[in-house]
């Protein structure tokens, strides 16, 4: 069987979703194994086990945590030359796609990012033109293939295994822990996280002001249990923290009810939400890429839209 | 401070973008101009520049007519172009660019490397980590605050959850978002002046690179139309459909 590997990456509380998903497209092209560097690492293994990975190469080294990726290349370059996976799978996070992105010139392999599905440890298939195009990719060169896949391509699905604990000591040298992380800031909004809410609601330039953000968290309240996310626009401008951020760049959501306030459907955003299950988009201008993808479209000031809704919704739930 | 800025000419981000018999995007015939997340890198270097001294040089691979990005660069304010054109690049993937940049960056000292975070057209955000480490260098991504003080760079690098604050020493490399400092426009004087400025043109040769250096990785064996939600319903923003909206978050049992 060819072996596939993942890159893991977890937190305190386990590993992260994305991780999950890869592990359980992994196991279906091949002999799983999660490569867990960092403190925690250990840890995260059963649960890395329990989505399919039958091996799980681990180091809790605090020197992972800080480097920035250099460390994971030089310890992903080392196990890569002792066991020789097909391919690696990495989840676009800002973390992975540092390691993947030097991995690939650090092995002379070749990297396809943006993937949205995994044929085989040498095909895969990603989206372009705002998802418009799906296009079938052959990897070539040497092994391993390396592939970047968008979160919430694949469901997470455990499988009941248990992974062989393998721990790497691979020696770390001081030139690559140069870089340090001195300081650490959460900036994330109350409630829901946005990857996780059954509702999203997104604001953009058509909401006109930073202070008109609060109108959405008005309407997240009289929902109940919704999230609000933003276009890249917006957090560029600073109206809102980059963790608001839903698109290319920033989160990948796929929830129940998407709602869009002034959003024009960039394709840098479209590409983070268009896996929603319905899409209601209110925007001024009746020709925003947005409609054409919205369930529902609304053309008019989403400004003004939104006390409204937010007041027929108290009615109607009282 | 030596800084260079890796520098893109991309399609105009507007235009309707299309894929030709060999699956590559059309390029020719094609409006372009510099990648506006490029811009932010070149506004980051000038200050930085500005702040410590030292000089700005663009780094670019593309056509003949990527020139035209540089001078817009070099109307910002920076001091000299690179552009590394050769029919053997046409279609390269984000390996070969990294090698065909990494080289040209490498030709003179440098201190810094700047860079967007990911092109406007190709979307991989992968390419300044590639150069970074053919260059062998330290590098913080997706900052949107870069400093500079005693040869330590201070970059506030976006997260997941929020943001973190990395000391990052030079020699690096460093990617640079839409929130760092806003670009500032040409002004007339800047682009005259950039006319007159060194813009060097090099071929794979010049770098000392091979085409077997460049050769593509990855082959595209179809490209298909994805299915399209047929137009939805769409109505004007009044009563109606307020109470339209509240029916179907009802459906969808979310209120």
């Amino acid at each position: 069987m060819v072996a596939i590997w993942v890159f893991a990456e977890f937190t305190s509380e386990g590993p992260r979703a994305t991780t999950l998903e890869l592990l359980t497209k992994a196991r279906d092209l091949g002999d799983a194994a999660a490569v867990a560097l960092g403190p925690g690492a250990t840890d995260a293994a059963a649960a890395l086990g329990e989505h399919g990975a039958s091996t799980v190469y681990a180091s809790d080294d605090e020197a992972y945590a800080n480097g920035l990726g250099r460390p994971q290349v030089h310890a992903l370059e080392t196990l890569v030359r002792e066991h020789g996976p097909e391919a690696i799978l990495f989840s676009t996070s800002y973390d992975a796609r540092d390691v993947a992105g030097r991995l690939q010139a650090r092995l002379g392999c070749t990297l396809l990012g943006n993937a949205t599905d995994v044929a085989g440890p040498g095909s895969a298939q990603t989206q372009i033109f705002g998802g418009s195009r799906i296009v079938d990719v052959e990897l070539e060169g040497p092994a391993p293939r390396l592939v970047l896949v968008r979160p919430k391509s694949f469901p997470a699905e455990p499988s009941g295994g248990t992974a062989t604990v393998v721990p790497v000591s691979v020696e770390i040298p001081d030139a690559l822990r140069s870089v340090t992380r001195v300081e650490h800031h959460e900036e994330a909004a109350a409630g829901p996280k946005l990857e996780d809410a059954k509702v999203v609601i997104a604001g953009g330039r058509g909401l006109q002001d930073a202070a008109n953000f609060r109108l959405l968290e008005d309407l997240g309240a009289a929902i109940g249990g919704a999230a609000v996310g933003a276009s890249r626009a917006v957090v560029d401008a600073g109206w809102v923290p980059y963790s608001y951020q839903i698109g290319q760049t920033g989160k990948t959501v796929r929830p129940e009810i998407y709602l869009a306030f002034g959003i024009s459907g960039a394709t840098q955003h479209v590409v983070g939400m268009k896996g929603s299950k319905r899409i209601v988009a209110v925007n001024k201008d009746p020709d925003a890429p947005i409609f054409r993808m919205a369930d529902l479209g609304i053309v008019g000031d989403a400004l003004a839209f939104v006390p409204k809704l937010v007041e027929a919704i108290r009615s109607r739930t009282g | 401070v030596q800084i260079v800025v890796l520098v893109k000419y991309v399609p105009e981000p507007l235009g309707t973008p299309t894929l030709g018999d060999d699956y590559l995007l059309v390029r020719e015939g094609v409006e372009g101009a510099l990648d506006p997340g490029d811009e932010y890198a070149v506004e980051a270097a000038l200050r930085i520049a500005e702040a410590h001294g030292g000089e700005v040089t663009l780094v670019s691979m593309g056509p003949e007519v990527a020139a035209s990005a540089i001078r817009k660069g070099l109307s910002m304010g920076a001091h000299a172009g690179v552009l590394v054109t050769d029919d053997a690049l046409r279609g390269s993937d984000v390996l070969a660019t990294a090698r065909v940049l990494a080289a040209a960056v490498k030709r003179t000292p440098f201190d810094l490397v700047l860079a967007g975070v990911e092109s406007t057209d190709g979307s991989t955000g992968t390419l300044p980590m590639a150069v970074a480490e053919l260059l062998d260098v330290a590098s913080a991504t997706f900052a949107r605050a870069v400093t500079l003080s005693d040869g330590v760079l201070r970059v506030e690098r976006q997260t997941e959850e929020g943001y973190d604050v990395v000391a990052c020493p030079l020699p690096a490399l460093v990617t640079v978002t839409g929130s760092a400092a806003e670009p500032r426009y040409p002004t007339l004087k800047g682009i005259m002046s950039a006319k007159t400025k060194p813009l060097d043109q090099l071929s794979l040769a010049d770098l000392g690179l091979s085409a077997d250096d460049v050769a593509p990785t990855q082959r595209v064996t179809a490209a298909t139309r994805a299915p399209e939600k047929g137009p939805g319903e769409v109505l004007q923003a009044d009563d109606d459909a307020v109470r339209r909206l509240v029916d179907l978050l009802a459906e969808a049992k979310v209120i």
